[in-house]
């Protein structure tokens, strides 16, 4: 019934393969802008349907009947995942879906290398490095994303974990990799497959022992890295296989994620290798946390933070990871609404940190029909602060920390914050004065012009929108 | 050597596509990057459709399966934090046009 199928490599396949990746490219280009960033995803999903039917119908392909398992299995684990997920659990969720893309890159590669064993001819080296390559990477990938997922669902400690000498066990491993991609180079006639076996093995401990001890601040920073990482893996595969549209859909993602990658890191002041090789928040600086002394601080309840924010002029909301957890975005857009009625000026100030992914405060206060336009970025809106009247920080700390910018010997000096303390006053919200994942202590809470509401975001907020109605 | 010609082009396509992106997008462009990489299903399909011995299925299946949950819950998942970014119609709007079918 079928007798439009493709030859492998032939013009036709080639030419709906070029139709697929441009889709992919026009949809991450629109992905780019709020207004087209939507219709972009669907883009690309056509994009992926286009290559998907394209292969299905290669001359040749058989296994039909595990083809649509595979297909019928991934399908339903991935639509049932997706409409269940809350949206405070993205950040896992992504880390997850790039895993499992890592995975199938390294089943992909062990495949190919068994294959290619099979046929007893000579391995040709440009067809075997990309292999090795994917093999390795996925491996990393598949491990370090899952160790990311579950430190973000709070499955192990999102603190630092390490063994002491850790640096030197990961280079030692690192070496052995080397030297054993190295020898299956080398042995390109007939590589063992034990070896790749071996290889997939030390890869994967290698992508454990790399995500362990980096703490959980930094997670939204390695995941963007692992799927960089992940997109650079298909393109090797897509070189083993000679499949141009794994060559380009893989690049683009890679090199776009780089960027990512970068401009994460930029946000935070910390270098790629920084957060790599060191673990924030890790042993030596966690000393300022939970010592028994209590600085003094104001504390108030939600009819005072009412009455201030009732009279102000203009507000500025902060939020960070704790509305996430607190599901508040609904209850703040209330005292938002409640203010704007009484003539307030309500904006948001978004820490490109805030949260456990840039724009993850975003997607939660548009849940909430928060207009875009109030969405300041934090360049935006640090020079607005000084002729702020109230600042209200809900659940966010260190993206405020005044420390980043006095202290030179905090962890996260010179990472850039939301400059809250130079509002006329500010209301924090939060359920104690326990540090952020930075383990550190926040200054701003001692501040003179500083008043903690210790109650759950999402409470607070609630009855601060009826004090205000009621006002 | 096409290949790596390719390769290049798609490094530099990818660095010029996404630069200058608001904050506000990049976990919903991370999102859709990670499922367009779900691509590598592709040599999935191709290694379990021209697979012929017993671990090989095994694997290719496993690997379609992976795969799968890659590209259709990486794009699923960015459609609905996306969902959120759609200008809702207007209460009034939506109350006074019910009229008509």
């Amino acid at each position: 019934m079928v007798e439009a199928v493709f030859q492998p490599g032939g013009d036709a396949a080639t030419a709906l393969y070029i139709v697929a990746f441009s889709l992919f490219i026009i949809g991450i280009k629109q992905g780019t802008h709020p207004t087209t960033a939507k219709r972009g995803n669907l883009i690309a999903a056509v994009g992926m349907a286009v290559a998907i039917v394209t292969t299905l119908l290669l001359d040749g392909m058989g296994n039909w009947g595990l083809i649509f398992l595979g297909l019928g299995i991934g399908t339903a684990v991935g639509v049932i995942a997706s409409i269940r997920v809350q949206m405070t659990e993205m950040p896992q969720m992504v880390a997850l879906y790039n895993g499992v893309g890592g995975g199938a890159v390294a089943l992909i590669a062990w495949s190919e290398i068994r294959h290619g064993i099979s046929l007893g001819e000579d391995f040709p080296l440009d067809e075997l490095i990309p292999v090795i390559f994917a093999g390795v990477v996925g491996s990393v990938s598949f491990w370090g994303s899952n160790i990311a997922f579950a430190k973000l669902q709070d499955l192990i400690p999102t603190r630092p974990i390490a063994a002491p000498g850790q640096q030197v066990i990961n280079a030692v491993l690192l070496l052995a990799i080397v030297v054993i991609c190295v020898i299956l180079a080398v042995d390109h006639e007939s590589p063992s497959q034990g070896l790749f076996i071996l290889l997939l093995v030390l890869a994967a401990i290698l992508g454990n022992l790399v995500v362990l001890p980096i703490g959980g601040a930094d997670m939204p920073v390695v995941i963007s890295l692992l799927n960089a990482f992940t997109g650079l893996s298909a393109a090797a595969a897509g070189f083993a296989l000679d499949n141009v549209a794994l060559i380009v859909a893989g690049t683009l993602v890679g090199s776009s994620g780089t960027i990512l990658t970068l401009e994460m890191a930029t946000a935070m002041n910390r270098s790629v290798s920084n957060i790599l090789f060191s673990g924030f928040g890790g042993a030596p600086s966690g000393g300022g946390g939970g010592t028994g002394e209590e600085k003094p601080h104001v504390s108030i309840g939600a009819q005072d933070a009412a009455i201030k924010l009732a009279y102000a002029d203009s507000v500025v909301i902060v939020p960070g990871y704790g509305l996430a957890v607190a599901q508040a975005q609904h209850a703040i857009k209330e005292v938002a609404d409640e203010l704007e009625k009484r003539g307030v000026t309500v904006n948001y100030a978004i820490h490109p940190v805030a949260g456990r992914m840039p724009g993850h405060m975003n997607v939660l206060l548009a849940e909430a029909d928060v207009a875009y336009e109030n969405l300041k970025e934090m360049e935006e809106i640090n020079p607005e602060m000084s002729r702020t009247d109230v600042a209200v920080v809900v659940g966010a700390n260190d993206v405020t920390n005044p420390a980043a910018k006095n202290d030179p010997d905090s962890p996260i000096a010179g990472m850039p914050i939301i400059e809250v303390s130079e509002a006329q006053e500010v209301i924090v919200i939060k359920r104690s004065l326990s540090p952020g994942f930075a383990g550190i202590d926040n200054d701003l809470f001692y501040e003179p012009n500083t008043s903690m509401l210790f109650a759950d975001a999402k409470a607070a907020a609630a009855e601060i929108a009826s004090e205000i109605g009621n006002l | 050597m096409t290949e790596i010609t390719i390769f290049v082009l798609a490094v530099f396509v990818g660095f010029e596509v996404i630069s200058k992106v608001p904050t506000t997008l990049h976990t919903p462009l991370m999102s859709q990057t990670n499922a367009i990489h779900g691509i590598v299903m592709l040599a999935g399909l191709i290694v379990l459709g021209y697979a012929d011995d017993g671990l090989e299925y095994v694997i290719g299946t496993i690997a379609v399966a992976f795969g799968a949950i890659n590209i259709v819950g990486g794009f699923m998942v960015t459609d609905r934090m996306l969902g959120m970014f759609a200008k809702k119609p207007k209460p009034k709007a939506s109350s006074d046009g019910k009229g008509g079918a």
